[in-house]
């Protein structure tokens, strides 16, 4: 592609140190090119974060992360609660909401038993939901979270809590750091990605910022509509073969100025021009969903052409495939405070078959060892009713208020014991009573399976090591196979 | 790193209040040991605990929490904690408390054995009888070693060098002399037009046209470099250029950020910078009117609206959000940037626990967010009582025009009038609300009416026990189906628009109406306050001059304060990160005793006087910068420093580094000859694709592309959304404005290669580029027979126009090359021309093949490495 980097005459083998630690020496996000100019690397084999070693073995080497925008009620779909059952319409114990705040709830809420049936399924005797089916038949797959709490109980702070580790802006998300962390494998492609069904959650892009560390940790939005990348598609009149002129057109000038000047940002610069050009393809191919035979297109419910959450699941695994690092899924409206009745099936309906094939189209393809599959919603909901119609009639369109003291997420893949379930709440599945696994835990132990110590992947900015998660977090061990 | 430093980096944290759920466990109550029964001596029983307990870490060598235990005037006077012995009362010292671990700071020796409860009852009965501590023994420090960055700048004396003929000014010499040291010989002075293009980027955010190249190129007077700066400083350009970082630092957005990211209008404050910047407003009198415009004596209505700057605040709208809590967070962020953008200092440590490494505590903290804590809440309940919530706060409107104002009034007027109308029509006995419902009592009309479900039930109830929004439902169906009601109904909205249109704007300002009592939150969490705490500043920083009742003002004079050590300092060295590409002290948004040194100390406190002792002049100091030869060199790397300073730490070389997200923007509207001069007013929105701003919550997501001039602004006045910011930019860098950033890191990313290569505006703008050469070339003389050298002229004039400097011999040929290529490829093929072309207006007499070759020659200009760099 490019000839040899004219710059040899620069390059220092005394500067034995890590990239990551370069970064930091430097202050500044440089492009990691000109990073690996001045490591003697060939510029032409990296792209924005060539891959990095991980601190110790990782269980995991890529993630893709559901995220359900607007919080799923757990007490209809992973934390089963007889009990509750009973209770249903009964004025909820005072001791419950003495001191709580609750972002609607006000005055002595009754309680609301559970809406759905469960069962038990799979060796493992998992008990899921009917509305999750799918689900069911992977159920030796996946680990259950019944214990997670959060610090926010409103939609933007908490999706920000979830993704960053806190409540307000300005911080890293977990899939920057896993960039930062681990670098990307695959040169054609951002190392991290992110797809969304639906409005964009209330945070906005800065779920997938990169804060405070370099932008090129930033998650790249694949879009369903209009290019898959902003601007990946050439102007209208413009053929590839016109393109490649264009660029070498562009590269031999740059290559020029490279010579002249000296600066390793120029062939970065030439290199990021390559892979943009090599993006205009793979990209598209990539996206290309017509390309998978019918009867995994079926498994997935995926239909080309359509925006939807199957497709971005079979588009998921495509990713990881091909090296992407951090996969980033988010559905939209799962705030049922009024309509679990019809919402919550609608819901489910949309995201149960797509979810089960990708850990079924993971593990056939061997490739669940090594992806692990998060899903997740920013807090859970409470045992307590919320909702009226109206007619000021409350049981007509039951629905449940923010709860962050306890929820659930489920991983499969990756270093994670399938058929298992940490923690456990109590018989209204209002608190915890074992093993509670703060968001800190929950991302420290991400992080673990990707090889990485939550408490060694620092950054330092404003006099301090930031880490994703603060001065907290603890591994959940009882999740590791 | 020693056990103990790892620990501390383990506890420096921020605000992580824990879930309520989340119990802490908690150490049993320690008990205070009772005072030793005898005569103490401070020699024979206290310094010997002092010296084999606590002096390694608060002694000769580390003065840990800004204490030392080994020198009596400091202990006296205690550390950054504050007072350390209460004589006569050891029960109420906070050196005895410490040591026995009673209240919420860890117990000393931190993570050592505790002292034994008899060395305790000693230091008791040591302070119960008077603290009595020899003269003579001990340390005769009076005071503790300060970092740097506490201890106010004194001009230092201008150092020695070996040539000083290459020294334009004392900048040079502090450069000069420490090159002198490594025995490095500076960089040779740029060219002339690499030169201007620099220096027009850096004061103004723009190219240079040809023209100025020009005259610059012909000026053969002494100072004509000086000039060309002179132009630039006068230039209104130069605040659009010095905006954005600003804004950076503010956090300034259009919305409110969060669910729905709801859309604000607090645009006048960007106006506000930008008028400041040009009128080289004194940097005191910018911090007065930003930080308590609105507490200045007879404050106008600039000062008003420069209070801005704390309104860039985000707020959480979304339904269900604790007001108190989205308070508390704004008054934190206050604090926080404000630490930030004048002091350098990162204050947030401290709400939840003294500070690990510089000398702040929570209290600190908590008055100087008693500072912030008068202003109204900024968000209200949609009707009493409910979860839904608005934005609000206070706003300052902005005067209008007498014409518009009178028709304002009368619109106003007729508005009212049709709605009287409109009463009587419903009220009407005939054909009004009440007839037509006694009419649909009739079942058989009813039927035939085909009412809709609701309105059927509304119907069905008693008139008298309709609740409010059915009565509404009720009205509004009657007017939609009865055709002059809503003529009338139509016409009303239709003024209402007008009106609105009309309507004078109201900036978000700060007011100073409540009077809260602060407290120190346990933790930094709002739902446990501790002891009630008032205004002030920072302990171990020099006092405020202000006595009694202080307030934001206050605040605001002792932040630039001639004692203050860094307010000056960290301006400075943002300023010279901007020319630079990084700051004196790398670490510019912290000069706390964890930052990165400053690479050259002398030079930053020689700045850091000048700044205050030319007026508080930021074009002062950016003329100072710029007019330095060490600013002045050729930006060239320099293969001989490759293992000597890779990095340009010692500027034996030209800053070189890529333009900002909207200057590269601005540049290529320039170059193609679109860029609107119009300034202020409210934000514009350019073209951007389509499914942008799709934000969930109930808010207009309707991206209103602007059209005409106002399309092709400077990016300064682009809308800026904090959930989905202008996409281009944030591909070159830009933040979402969501937190304070006071540099913008830079990458170098295929996505923005992509972005300069396919997005519908930068292809626009290399078609106007296109367009903008082809009539230039067309109107210069060609001579028959001399094509060949009239198209190295073209070539030659194209590169300059867009990078300023004449093309090598090589870069000719390559031009060339891609030039006649193209010109080959459109000829032989008119269609490919044609649909390149299409839907584009090409300048007269010229075919399609013949402008997209020129097309072709624009794109490739508008994406070369240099057309983005400063070099």
């Amino acid at each position: 592609m490019m000839s040899a980097n004219p710059q040899s005459a620069i390059r220092n083998p005394q500067l034995a140190v890590t990239r990551r630690a370069l970064f930091q020496r430097t202050g500044m996000g440089i492009g990691s090119i000109a990073l690996s100019c001045l490591l003697g690397e060939d510029a032409s084999a990296a792209s924005p974060s060539s891959s990095l070693q991980p601190h110790f073995p990782p269980r995991a080497k890529n993630v893709i992360f559901l995220h359900m925008v607007g919080a799923p009620s757990q007490l209809e779909l992973f934390d089963h609660k007889p009990t509750l059952a009973q209770y249903d319409g009964q004025p909820c114990p005072k001791h419950l909401i003495e001191g709580q705040r609750f972002a609607f709830l006000r005055g002595h809420p009754s309680l609301l038993g559970p809406r759905f049936k469960f069962a038990k399924h799979g060796n493992s005797g998992l008990e899921l939901s009917e509305l999750l089916p799918h689900l069911a038949s992977v159920a030796d797959e996946i680990a259950v979270v019944k214990t997670l709490h959060t610090e926010q109980i409103n939609h933007g702070p908490a999706q920000l809590m979830f993704h960053t580790g806190f409540g307000r802006f300005g911080r890293p998300s977990l899939g920057s750091w896993a960039s930062y962390g681990l670098g990307s494998e695959n040169r054609d492609l951002p190392a991290y990605v992110v797809m969304i069904t639906g409005k964009v959650a209330g945070a906005g892009s800065a779920l997938w910022g990169s804060g405070f560390l370099p932008s090129v940790h930033q998650g790249v939005e694949f879009r369903s509509q209009g290019d898959p990348v902003l601007f990946l598609s050439n102007p209208a009149g413009v053929t590839p073969a016109d393109r490649r002129r264009l660029l070498d057109g562009i590269q031999s000038l740059n290559q020029q100025q490279l010579t002249d000047v000296g600066d390793p940002e120029i062939a970065t610069r030439i290199s990021q021009y390559e892979m943009a050009y090599r993006m205009q393809s793979s990209v598209p191919e990539l996206m290309d969903i017509s390309a998978e035979p019918a009867e995994t297109r079926e498994l997935y419910g995926a239909k080309p052409g359509q925006a939807s959450f199957a497709n971005n699941c079979l588009l998921a695994r495509r990713l990881v495939e091909r090296g992407v690092r951090f996969v980033q899924l988010f559905h939209a409206d799962w705030d049922t405070h009024s309509n679990i009745d019809t919402g919550l099936p609608a819901r489910t309906k949309e995201v149960d078959q797509p979810m089960a094939a990708l850990v079924q189209d993971l593990k056939q393809r061997g490739l669940l060892d090594e992806t692990l599959v998060v899903w997740g919603g920013e807090f859970g909901r409470t045992p307590m009713l919320q909702g009226t119609d109206a007619d000021d009639n409350p049981a007509a369109r039951p629905g449940r208020d923010h709860h962050k003291d306890a929820f659930c997420v489920w991983l499969a893949g990756g270093g994670v014991k399938g058929g298992t379930t940490v923690g456990q709440t109590d018989d209204l599945g209002y608190t915890i009573v074992e093993d509670p696994v703060h968001i800190n835990d929950f991302h420290a132990t991400l992080l673990h399976l990707l090889g990485l110590d939550h408490e060694r992947l620092t950054f330092k900015f404003q006099g301090r090591q930031y880490r994703l998660t603060d001065v907290a977090g603890k591994v959940v061990t009882k999740l590791l196979a | 790193m020693s056990m103990r430093v790892l620990l501390l980096f383990g506890l420096c944290c921020l605000a992580a209040v824990r879930g309520l759920g989340a119990a802490e466990p908690k150490e049993k109550p320690a008990q205070l040991p009772p005072a030793a029964d005898r005569t103490v001596d401070f020699v024979r029983d206290i310094q010997p605990i002092f010296a084999e307990r606590c002096n390694h870490c608060h002694g000769e060598d580390e003065q840990e929490g800004y204490l030392r235990l080994d020198a009596k005037a400091v202990v006296m006077k205690g550390g950054k904690s504050g007072p350390l012995l209460v004589s006569g009362k050891s029960a109420d010292s906070l050196l005895v408390h410490r040591l026995a671990g009673l209240g919420t700071e860890k117990r000393m020796p931190l993570e050592d054995e505790p002292l034994s409860g008899e060395q305790i009852g000693l230091i008791r009965a040591w302070i119960d009888q008077g603290a009595k501590w020899p003269d003579g023994v001990g340390s005769r420090a009076t005071s503790v070693k300060l970092h740097w960055a506490y201890v106010a700048p004194v001009s230092p004396p201008l150092p020695a060098v070996g040539n000083a003929a290459w020294c334009a000014g004392p900048i040079d010499r502090f450069i000069l002399a420490r090159l002198d040291r490594e025995q490095i010989v500076p960089a040779p002075a740029a060219d002339r037009e690499r030169l201007l293009r620099r220096v027009s980027f850096d004061l103004i955010g723009l190219p240079p046209s040809l023209a100025e190249v020009d005259a610059f190129l012909a000026d053969e007077s002494p100072d004509a470099y000086e000039r060309q700066v002179d132009r630039l400083l006068a230039s209104p350009r130069y605040g659009e250029r010095w905006t954005t970082p600003w804004l950076d630092a503010a956090r300034y957005a259009d919305s409110n950020g969060y669910q729905r990211d709801g859309h604000r209008t607090i645009w006048p404050y960007r106006d506000y910078i930008i008028r400041a910047l040009n009128a080289d407003l004194p940097f005191d009198r910018f911090t007065i009117d930003q930080i308590a415009g609105d507490l200045v004596p007879e404050a106008t209505l600039e000062q008003k609206i420069a209070t801005g700057f704390h309104r860039c605040t985000t707020v959480n709208v979304e339904a269900g959000t604790d007001e108190e809590e989205n308070r508390t967070n704004q008054v934190i962020d206050r604090v926080n940037v404000t630490g930030t953008v004048w002091l350098g200092t990162t204050f947030e440590c401290c709400q939840c626990h003294n500070h690990k490494y510089d000398p702040f505590t929570q209290r600190d903290y908590y008055q100087l967010y008693a500072f912030f804590n008068n202003t109204p809440k900024e968000t209200y309940q949609r009707t009493k009582g409910s979860a839904a919530l608005d934005f609000g706060g206070p706003e300052e409107k902005l005067p209008i025009d007498k014409g518009t104002e009178h028709r304002r009034t009368q619109i106003t007027e007729r508005h009212k009038q049709i709605a009287a109308d409109l009463e009587l029509c419903l009220e009407d006995e005939a054909t009004g609300l009440a007839a037509w419902e006694r009419e649909l009592s009739d079942p058989a009309k009813a039927e035939a009416a085909k009412l809709p479900e609701n309105i059927r039930r509304i119907l069905a109830i008693e008139p008298d026990k309709r609740r409010p929004n059915q009565k509404t439902v009720l009205r509004t169906h009657f007017i939609g189906q009865h055709p002059q009601a809503s003529k009338m109904q139509q016409d009303m909205e239709e003024l209402q628009k007008q009106i609105d249109a009309l309507a004078p704007a109201a900036t978000l300002v700060m007011s100073e109406s409540e009077s809260r009592m602060t407290a120190i939150l346990k933790r930094g969490n709002f739902l446990d306050p501790g002891e009630e705490v008032g205004p002030g500043t920072p302990r171990l920083l020099p006092s405020m001059s202000a006595e009694g009742a202080v307030d934001r003002l206050d605040l605001a004079r002792w932040l630039v304060d001639a004692a203050n050590p860094l307010t000056a300092r960290v301006q400075v060295n943002r300023a010279w990160g901007q020319f630079f590409g990084r700051g004196i002290v790398a670490s510019e948004e912290d000069f706390g005793t964890q930052s990165e040194p400053p690479t050259h100390p002398e030079l930053l406190d020689w700045l850091a006087v000048e700044l205050p002792g030319g007026g508080w002049s930021l074009k002062r100091i950016h003329r100072r910068i710029v007019e330095s030869s060490t600013y002045r060199q050729s930006s060239k790397v320099r293969s001989d420093l490759a293992s000597k300073d890779p990095n340009n730490l010692l500027l034996a070389r030209g800053p070189r580094s890529r333009l900002s997200a909207e200057a590269i923007r601005d540049n290529a509207l320039a170059l193609s000859g679109r860029l609107s001069s119009k300034m202020h007013g409210p934000p514009v929105h350019p073209p951007q694709p389509d499914g942008i701003w799709r934000v969930t919550g109930a808010v207009d997501n309707t991206y209103r592309t602007s059209q005409g001039e106002d399309s092709h602004r400077r990016g300064v006045y682009t809308v800026w959304r904090r959930s989905a910011p202008y996409p281009s930019f944030v591909s070159f860098d830009a933040p979402n404005r969501s937190a304070c950033v006071v540099k913008r890191p830079q990458s170098n990313t295929p996505l923005q290669a992509l972005t300069l290569l396919n997005d519908p505006v930068y292809v626009d703008l290399a078609a106007g580029l296109a367009d903008r050469l082809l009539e230039e070339t067309l109107t210069r003389s060609v001579s028959e027979g001399a094509a060949a050298a009239d198209l190295d002229a073209h070539l030659t004039h194209a590169f300059r126009t867009v990078l300023s400097r004449r093309p090598g011999e090589a870069e000719l040929s390559s031009l060339r090359a891609i030039f006649t290529d193209a010109q080959h490829r459109y000829r032989s093929d008119p269609k490919a021309a044609r649909q390149l072309a299409k839907g584009r207006t090409l300048p007269a007499n010229v075919d399609p093949a013949q402008w997209a070759a020129w097309f072709n020659l624009a794109h490739v200009l508008l994406n070369l490495d240099e057309t983005i760099t400063k070099n």
